[in-house]
């Protein structure tokens, strides 16, 4: 298991390498000049030419690549001039906030989609399953920013039962009880689409596996039904399902872009909206390398749990 | 082009998937004909009759926050988000299949470069990459179009990759290559043809993705720019009125959603119609037992009646199977396996069934405890009497009690009948709980007493092994283990060496046979061997076409067998210095009918 952890680890290094080099060079190549941007109307050639300097943008990109990679490893991903602050801690900070919302949208997906695969593999052609595979239908095809408007309308306008937006209420709100009743609407949006993609795996997978012959063996040793389907089976199908969750992760992340707009979530996804409105290269730079690093690092510990699970997979 | 009528046929016949593809038609109808239909000017804005509600007159749908009127803006906003995600979804197919082709069919350095760059885009969230492309390249839907398509193309080079690398070394791509035909002109008549189908089932899969990725970016205001709007600009700037007038949203919202939902319903049936290998999940799944529906049912629990079975012991049978009768479901009606089997086993007995492969040994020996796979499996008639009661008519908590209880089996292959994931020891364990409330640590002591009852080496550490780290008798003698976890009464050994080496082979008959004498087990031992039955087995049933053929005592038969096909079975059994004689069997055999 270590040495298998230890070469995952390893295969990521160039995975990074790659990662940082893109967004380096889309921001890099942005047309127009960041100087430009940055000074509006006192672009002056001379002020140009020092933000030019003081940017490091006179130089040649591998160089500036370089540099940039150096700041970035040292934890110095630059100054936002929208915002007058150091990048990296307003992306720290809008971050946690986006984690909090895509874990539980995550958790929650996994939970509502493994248990509707299981149940829709079980009851298989019957009405369970035959509802499990609308709901799916309708789930996955759903934009989820306009069903996040529905939920508004109806949760927090016309029932009134939960906020509308934010994440904690203006006043008197701070607690947990507060962030959990801001988190409902936004969180459950978000896990639709994931659960949907996630009971349709299950559903096949745990088919697949229903028919080896491990499963008749179970069966042959006097174990009930439940034991057979949870203990036995499930556990097989679980090494597929995994990858997915890892894949979905990803999706989620992306999703909340539209749900944190939707919703007033001040997490990074609206911060990047904000940004590219703005065209704060670095503040977008930031935000993409840390989003995408931690996606990776995510994958990374899918992997290690799916080679837990099943000791079959050679280091 | 009957290949793609046939693919047109076998997609209509799914309802859902033709119902899609009306919808789809239609909604493409209606965006194409825009210009044709008396709309009003979609961006001709009339602040003094904003917000009217759907209805009103000269505004069948309403109008929006700048008085615009929806039904107009709808039909056109469509025709926009469908052009868009259209085109990207062909441009992505094109752009990731040409990186696909390339290095599926280069091979190599090519190969690893391209991928590694693949795995790379694969590494940012999808639509986070998409925002920084437009981050770079500015709000608007061109742009938009491009992060939806750099975004997507990873999806297409995978897919076509892995499938143009199963292909580089065919036959045919190889006599292309000798003929003296160039890189470009191989990959793109004889590959590519070859890759379409996986292109086309990625593009019917992403497509419904694309177009709402696209709306998501208009949504955010990244994409189209006023006046012009798809679908997913208009529901952002009806966001703003959602509270007072829910129908400027709730138009568009629901016209992406019936364009989104028909894309993937005509996606999963094209992907069905084209690959129907890709529908192997869907046969029903087994079912707990098989399924027994016998023409005239007999009384449950009774006792065997004197003389039920013409020619067999009535009493004093471990057990008595007669007239068993087991089918599968085809497509043309249930299709008898075992035709009406009728045989006994007496206590610490071993019976061995014997037959060639499809000959119904298995059905018959699996129908016992109803493990036959059901559906398709059915036990249509017959009565399998374990201890006086019928089997075939006992309730499921009963007959899961049996199992692995008073019968239990041993199977062929121990790699795919031992679960893959759980540690042998485990395996054994859970049996034994099953069965009994016995505390875990007792349990495991009890499993490693087996282990050492079965000679594994080193019980203990063997216990914690899973089953690919232990060699083909190794797991062997755990399946024995296993079957011996609660005393049974009988073990059903279902060709239990047919997987191993000879040598193993002989190793495990001769565990099989003596744990059977020192526990006074009895025994249905199936195999296809005759070498391998007499060795261990009292009597033999030999098993035709779905009937026994021939029963007797096991040294009888293998000395006068009567029958034509227990000749050639005993023929086939290899005999050093017999070979002219096989031969000669072999010959007589081909007369047989």
């Amino acid at each position: 298991m270590a040495a298998y952890a230890l070469g995952r680890i390893l295969a990521l290094v160039p995975v990074l390498f790659g990662l940082s080099l893109i967004v380096f060079l889309i921001m890099a190549l942005i047309p127009g000049d960041p100087a430009l941007a940055i000074l509006g109307p006192y672009a002056t050639p001379e002020n140009v030419a020092r933000i030019n300097r003081d940017l490091g943008l006179d130089r040649s990109l591998p160089v500036q690549y370089l540099s940039w990679l150096g700041n970035v490893l040292s934890g110095d991903l630059g100054r936002s001039y929208s915002l007058n602050r150091p990048v990296l801690d307003e992306v720290a900070e809008r971050f946690s906030a986006t984690l909090i919302l895509a874990g539980t949208a995550l958790l929650l997906a996994s939970v509502l989609g493994l248990l509707a695969g299981i149940v829709s593999a079980v009851r298989q052609f019957g009405l369970a399953d035959k509802l499990v595979t609308l709901a799916v239908l309708v789930g996955i095809s759903l934009p989820s920013f306009w069903l996040g408007l529905l939920l508004i309308l109806l949760f927090a306008v016309r029932w009134r039962l939960l906020p509308a937006s934010g994440m904690y209420a203006i006043y008197g709100g701070g607690d947990l009880a507060d962030l959990l009743r801001h988190l409902v609407l936004p969180a459950v949006t978000l896990a639709i689409v994931a659960a949907g993609v996630i009971a349709r795996l299950t559903r096949s997978a745990m088919l697949e596996v229903l028919r080896q012959d491990f499963v008749r063996t179970a069966r042959a040793k006097g174990l009930g039904e439940g034991r057979v389907i949870l203990g036995h089976a499930l556990r097989a199908a679980m090494v597929g399902v995994i990858p997915v969750i890892g894949i979905q992760a990803g999706f989620v992340l992306g999703g909340a872009v539209y749900i944190e707009t939707v919703f007033q979530w001040p997490g990074i996804g609206r911060m990047l909206v904000d940004a590219i409105a703005k065209r704060d290269v670095l503040l977008v730079q930031g935000g993409v390398l840390v989003v995408a690093t931690c996606y990776v690092l995510f994958n990374l510990a899918a992997d290690l749990l799916q080679r837990l699970l099943d000791p079959r997979i050679a280091p | 082009m009957t290949g793609a009528a046939a693919f047109l046929r076998r997609l209509l016949r799914n309802r859902l998937a033709a119902a899609g593809l009306i919808l789809l038609v239609l909604v493409v109808l209606l965006a194409a004909a825009a210009p044709l239909l008396p709309l009003a000017d979609p961006d001709a804005t009339a602040p003094v009759r904003r917000l009217a509600p759907p209805f009103s007159e000269g505004a069948w749908l309403g109008t929006d926050t700048l008085g615009r009127d929806i039904l107009s803006r709808l039909i056109w906003g469509t025709r926009l988000s469908l052009a868009v995600g259209i085109s990207a979804s062909l441009l992505a197919a094109l752009l990731g299949s040409v990186v696909g082709l390339v290095a599926g069919y280069a091979g190599g350095r090519t190969d690893a470069l391209l991928m590694r760059g693949i795995d790379t885009l694969m590494a940012f969230p999808y639509l986070l990459l998409a925002l920084a492309i437009v981050a770079a390249l500015g709000p608007g839907l061109l742009n938009a179009l491009y992060a939806v398509v750099a975004v997507n193309i990873p999806f297409f080079a995978r897919n076509v990759r892995g499938a143009a690398a199963g292909l580089r070394n065919r036959e045919f791509v190889d006599a292309a290559r000798l003929s003296g035909m160039g890189g470009l002109r191989i990959l793109l008549s004889e590959v590519l043809p070859n890759v379409m189908p996986v292109i086309v089932i990625t593009l019917s899969t992403t497509i419904g993705w694309m177009i709402l990725e696209t709306a998501g970016l208009s949504f955010l205001g990244l994409g189209s720019q006023p006046p012009q709007a798809d679908l997913g600009s208009m529901l952002g700037e009806g966001r703003r009125a959602l509270i007072n007038a829910p129908h400027v949203t709730a138009v568009p919202g629901v016209m992406v959603f019936l364009i989104v939902m028909s894309m993937n319903l005509v996606g999963d049936g094209v992907r069905d119609a084209i690959d129907p290998r890709l529908r192997s999940g869907l046969p029903a799944r087994p079912s707990a037992a098989t399924r027994v529906a016998r023409a005239t049912a007999s009384v449950p629990g009774a006792a065997v009646p004197a003389g039920a079975a013409p020619g067999e012991p009535a009493s004093g049978a471990l057990l008595a199977v007669s007239d068993l009768r087991t089918a599968f479901e085809g497509p043309s009606g249930p299709v008898d396996a075992v035709k009406g089997v009728s045989f006994h086993v007496m206590p610490g007995e071993c019976l061995g069934i014997i037959g060639e492969s499809g000959s119904g040994k298995s059905v018959t020996a699996l129908s016992i405890a109803r493990l036959v796979a059901s559906p398709p499996g059915v036990v249509r008639g017959g009565t399998v009497r374990f201890n006086g009661a019928d089997l075939l008519a006992l309730p499921a908590g009963p007959l899961q009690r049996l199992r692995g209880g008073r019968i239990a089996y041993v199977f062929q292959d121990p790699l795919t009948t031992l679960h893959p994931l759980m540690r042998v020891g485990a395996q054994v364990t859970e049996a034994i709980r099953a069965h009994a409330p016995v505390p875990a640590a007792e349990a495991g002591r009890r499993t490693i007493e087996l282990f050492a009852a079965v000679k594994l080496p080193d019980p203990a550490s063997m216990a914690q092994a899973f089953p690919h780290e232990l060699s083909g008798g190794q797991r062997q003698r755990v399946s024995i283990a296993m079957a011996l976890a609660n005393d049974p009464d009988l073990i059903i050994a279902d060709e239990p060496t047919t997987a191993l080496d000879v040598t193993v082979q002989a190793e495990i008959l001769d565990l099989l046979d003596a744990l059977r004498r020192s526990r006074r087990l009895a025994m249905i031992f199936i195999s296809h061997d005759f070498g391998v039955i007499a060795r261990i087995c009292d009597r033999v049933a030999v098993m035709h076409r779905g009937e026994i053929v021939e029963t007797g005592e096991a040294r009888q038969i293998l000395a006068r067998p009567r029958h034509p096909y227990t000749r050639r079975l005993i023929a086939a059994v290899p005999v050093l210095g017999r070979a002219r004689e096989i031969l000669r069997a072999s010959e007589r055999a081909e007369e047989l009918p």
